[in-house]
């Protein structure tokens, strides 16, 4: 069998919303228990990313990804498809998405990972795509024991933490994504 | 079965790809990682992917020149866009989501940033498409060829004409944006976007024109082939430490 090559990414531009991130693909579901996951792209300049593209991966609340590879007997919602993308605001830098609390997925040792969203961020003026991981702040527990969070130095671990916001309702994150600068966010590499 | 199968990938082709910074492209220079990448070894959460069900909730929409619903044709010289979706085996890689976007036949997106240039806009384009490959990867787009058009990067910038493509793919890895371009475009040589793809692979964003794809009194064509990251040739074993 001949060996073929990856074909090279290209930057999305500015226009990708033309056909990416249409109104309503940062909502995963309406269900009470939902949650929030919302922040701001910045740059090394620390001024907001008006045209960054997000998308969201996550497991069901059971822990299963719907995926034709996870084939544990675990529930799927219905009609939650584990997939969200949104466009951040042209004035503003914000996103949000409204989502489920992901379940346990299982780690590369046999034991469970913390709860965890992948994110991939892509922009005009980035020509690859970039991948990271959003964990919860109130999981204490759980992020001390995940392999991928211990790999990672205690100086930027913080930069993967989605951080529950006091009296919010349904419960909001705050995830903020920094491109470069001190507090750049931790990008995988997998 | 209960126990899930982890279906490692192949390590991605860095090299092959273009770097976080290319100072020609300005806009790199504050938005691509400084750090190193942090190596992970894969899980459920990498070896899956929104590609297999987002692909079944799309519709056809894959012919541009008449999906604006005018009920009229767009103007423009008509083309069709054709090829496979392959892995890095050669095989085709079927049921994925293909997403393209582009400015009309004059160079004009219809985005409502697009303001500087002063094109006209055909009412009849709205420049998006999408359709999900066959059983073999195929893959088959009609639309107009997009004309090139100016941009701010340096004095007199102008993108050679491309084709915005977005492909999910099987896993969360293979996820792939990129720009599809007509072979022998006389602006290659004066786009940092294009040029900032190594030299050795900047042929694999090219479509060449086939004779053999190309409908008698109706449209042109235009071949391309898209390699999406692979699965490891070789399987891992299961780590028994």
């Amino acid at each position: 069998m001949s060996s073929h090559g990856e074909t090279p990414s290209q930057t999305v531009g500015p226009y990708f919303s033309m056909r990416l991130a249409a109104e309503g693909q940062n909502i995963l579901t309406a269900r009470e228990d939902r949650v929030v996951i919302e922040g701001r792209v910045y740059d090394g300049a620390g001024s907001h990313i008006e045209d960054a593209l997000l998308e969201i991966w996550q497991a069901a609340p059971s822990g299963r990804y719907r995926h034709p590879d996870d084939t544990r007997d675990l529930d799927l919602e219905d009609g939650f498809t584990g997939f969200g993308r949104t466009a951040t605001d042209f004035e503003t830098g914000d996103y949000r998405f409204e989502t489920l609390k992901p379940g346990l997925v299982p780690d590369a040792e046999g034991a469970f990972q913390a709860p965890h969203i992948s994110l991939i961020v892509q922009g005009r003026g980035m020509l690859t795509a970039v991948f990271t991981r959003i964990y919860f702040s109130d999981e204490e527990e759980a992020n001390r024991d995940d392999l991928v969070l211990r790999g990672v130095p205690d100086s930027r671990r913080h930069t993967l933490m989605a951080r529950l916001q006091d009296g919010s309702s349904p419960p909001a994150y705050r995830f903020d994504i920094h491109m470069q600068g001190e507090d750049e966010t931790v990008f995988f590499d997998f | 079965m209960t126990e899930p199968v982890i279906r490692h990938y192949g390590p991605k082709a860095y090299s092959d790809h273009p770097p976080f910074s290319y100072p020609a492209y300005k806009s790199t220079s504050l938005r691509g990682p400084t750090q190193d990448l942090l190596t992970i070894v894969q899980t459920l959460s990498e070896t899956t992917g929104p590609g297999p069900v987002w692909a079944d909730v799309s519709e056809e929409d894959a012919d541009l020149t008449t999906n604006a619903g005018t009920g009229a044709p767009a103007i423009g010289e008509r083309i069709i866009v054709t090829g496979k979706v392959l892995d890095e085996t050669g095989r085709g890689v079927p049921g994925t989501l293909m997403e393209i976007w582009q400015p009309n036949a004059c160079g004009r997106y219809v985005h409502w940033r697009e303001t500087a240039f002063p094109a006209p806009l055909d009412p009849n384009f709205i420049g998006v498409g999408q359709c999900v490959t066959g059983d073999d990867g195929e893959y088959r787009f009609q639309t107009v060829k997009p004309g090139p058009y100016p941009w701010g990067n340096h004095p007199n910038a102008w993108r050679p004409a491309h084709i915005h493509f977005s492909l999910m793919g099987p896993s969360l890895g293979s996820r792939l944006v990129t720009q599809m371009y007509f072979e022998n475009d006389p602006l290659f040589e004066f786009d940092p976007i294009f040029n900032s793809v190594p030299e050795h692979t900047r042929h694999r964003l090219i479509a060449h024109y086939d004779h053999d794809v190309t409908e008698e009194n109706w449209a042109l064509g235009w071949r391309w082939d898209i390699v999406l990251r692979g699965r490891a040739a070789t399987p891992f074993e299961e780590d028994d430490q």
